[in-house]
């Protein structure tokens, strides 16, 4: 019974004398007013905690079991994960992830502050044009982009070989190498991501108050001053929030390097560009038998992105002080 | 000489040549995507590369359509439904939650909401093996409940609904909805949904996008008899490799619907992701 039906101008029929109804509504707006928030977030709540929270503590409670999905598991504390510290797949892994990482969060950070830099001139022309066309790339889906990128870094008639014929070089076999490999996975990463980043780039240089630049212009500060004394120092908290989500976009990195390798999840004949998440599905999703040991790889990766990211925290601080 | 202020702001032409490059650079490969897939097969092999686009996209996305191994209509079928429905549901279920953060009172509301923060930053990847043995338990292996279920609701949808009605509803208005004795639900369908509208559009978009594009959850429960587009076109491209212009054209069909949302509503899209940025 709704509430608007005490309130509503009256119908033909007069409303009965009787006082029933408003106690009822009292009682119900009482309990309106102090459970049904618990209505609205219960939702939330409980798809989040079963397809979600659940699943995340499930994963650390099979990393402590000798698990298969077929049923049989036996919980055997730590092994899998000292078992991972004599693991060459793991290791193996887990540089690749490091160099696809570090090829692609430095240039990118980098592009990505000389390009927020360059957008927040209060006097640019066509400011919305270029802010969309650079933050196109990342509209399009990882798998749409390796796919193209991955005809382009063909060994035969890869536009990228093409060009480096121009100039001499001789046809470089991209899935054969680490390097050659890692170059053009970090730069499928590079090319869907700088222009997100230089849009969060350019909301903190945005935040920066413009007295500042007028003031240490008076002094005569040239641009480049003004950008390492002025722009860095106050981008601090926005640069760690990047440098952050850029670790754990990187330490997951997973379709970039499948696709790359036609869908397989080793990564190259000798795993030159297997990650750290392709190997979390080689072990947890495609070999029902280590599901275990997978879910020991997915708690690793976190620690590591915790790791990381703390690291850089600290990192990204002090420099600036 | 200039004046301070002036010099301040100008623009170098350096900076106009830095620009373009970076945006041709960012759009060549999606111009390139289309140009391969409006070309013959053999068009591939030239050298130099084919610069503009040819005549030839309608063969080769009848080459996709009558290709079985990938089943690229189903996926777009799939896509549709899939994004359509947990966007709806995720705009839904955080304006209602969002809500009740922001402009309710009740028991635990600072702790569970320093529980969707904190578990935001828990990539979800963590539970996917888990998720997976899950979905076959269920018996949800290989149909859209797997893909759609787990992600009706986002700890961000929530939180950015919760940070909009924070300062774009007055407590005065619930007042007065509470006065004339509407109850909270009336209150959120009546004054609260309607004011969070600009927000829920751009979590709509942003929602929208991430379904289209999501690939490594789709692609771990989804075989390519079911697949979502993504996923569909990831087998297109193991099976014909060689066959650039079909697999081109299948991604441009994928992709340029997307981005003409994007070229539609960039302006509100970069708006929501820079003063989310800002925010958080």
């Amino acid at each position: 019974m709704s509430l608007s039906a005490t309130t509503a101008p009256p119908s033909p029929a007069p409303p009965p004398p009787d006082t029933a109804p408003r106690r009822r509504g009292s009682l119900l707006n009482r309990f309106d007013l102090k459970y049904s928030p618990y209505l609205y977030i219960a939702p939330f709540f409980l798809i989040f905690g079963v397809f979600q929270l659940y699943p995340m503590a499930r994963t650390a409670w099979m990393s402590l079991h000798d698990w298969d999905m077929i049923g049989e598991h036996t919980f055997i504390g730590l092994d899998n994960y000292t078992a991972l510290l004599s693991d060459d797949y793991f290791w193996n892994a887990l540089v690749n992830t490091f160099g696809i990482f570090l090829l692609s969060t430095i240039p990118q950070l980098l592009l990505a502050l000389f390009l927020a830099n360059l957008l927040n001139r209060t006097m640019l022309r066509a400011k919305t044009f270029f802010r969309m066309a650079i933050f196109v790339p990342n509209v399009v889906s990882v798998a749409a982009v390796a796919i193209v990128f991955g005809m382009l870094f063909q060994r035969d008639f890869g536009l990228f070989n093409w060009l480096l014929s121009t100039v001499g070089v001789d046809p470089i076999d991209w899935r054969n190498q680490t390097w050659s490999s890692w170059t053009a996975i970090a730069t499928m990463v590079n090319w869907r991501w700088t222009g997100y980043n230089t849009l969060i780039l350019l909301a903190g240089m945005q935040a920066i108050p413009k007295d500042l630049y007028e003031a240490a212009e008076i002094d005569g500060a040239s641009q480049w001053r003004q950008f390492w004394q002025i722009t860095l120092p106050m981008l601090r908290p926005t640069f760690i929030f990047v440098v952050i989500l850029s670790t754990i976009g990187g330490m997951q990195l997973f379709t970039e390097p499948l696709l790359f390798g036609n869908g397989s999840v080793i990564g190259g004949n000798q795993r030159e560009f297997q990650t750290l998440a392709m190997y979390m599905f080689e072990k947890g999703i495609y070999n029902l038998s280590t599901a275990g040991y997978g879910a020991a790889v997915a708690w690793a990766i976190f620690m590591i992105i915790v790791l990381v990211s703390l690291i850089n925290f600290l990192l990204v601080r002090r420099s600036a002080k | 000489m200039i004046s301070a202020s002036q010099r301040l702001w100008r623009t170098s032409p350096l900076t106009y040549v830095a620009l373009v490059m970076a945006a041709l650079l960012s759009i060549y490969p999606l111009y390139y995507m289309v140009v391969i897939s409006t070309r013959s097969l053999d068009a591939i092999n030239d050298v130099p590369p084919p610069i503009t686009p040819g005549g030839s996209f309608g063969d080769n996305f009848g080459r996709v359509l009558e290709n079985d191994a990938a089943n690229f209509l189903t996926g777009l079928v799939n896509s549709i439904i899939v994004s359509s429905v947990v966007t709806i549901a995720v705009v839904i279920t955080g304006s209602l939650a969002g809500f009740a953060f922001a402009k309710l009172r009740f028991r635990g509301r600072n702790v569970l909401l320093l529980s969707i923060i904190v578990t935001m930053m828990i990539p979800t990847q963590m539970g996917i093996i888990p998720l997976w043995s899950m979905m076959q338990t269920l018996g949800w292996y290989d149909t859209l409940y797997a893909v759609t279920v787990p992600f009706l609701v986002t700890a961000f949808g929530v939180f950015m609904m919760r940070q909009y009605a924070m300062q774009a509803i007055s407590d005065e208005l619930i007042e007065a909805g509470r006065v004339d004795g509407a109850s909270t639900f009336r209150i959120y369908w009546n004054i609260v949904l309607p004011a969070l509208r600009p927000a829920a559009a751009v979590l709509g978009l942003l929602t929208f996008m991430e379904q289209w594009n999501s690939f490594l959850w789709p692609y771990a429960i989804l075989t390519p008899e079911n697949p979502t587009l993504q996923v569909s076109l990831s087998f297109l491209s193991y099976a014909y490799y060689t066959d650039y212009s079909q697999v081109f054209a299948a991604t441009a069909v994928g992709t340029l619907p997307l981005v003409i949302v994007f070229i539609v509503f960039g302006r509100q899209i970069i708006g929501g992701i820079m003063e989310g940025a800002v925010k958080s």
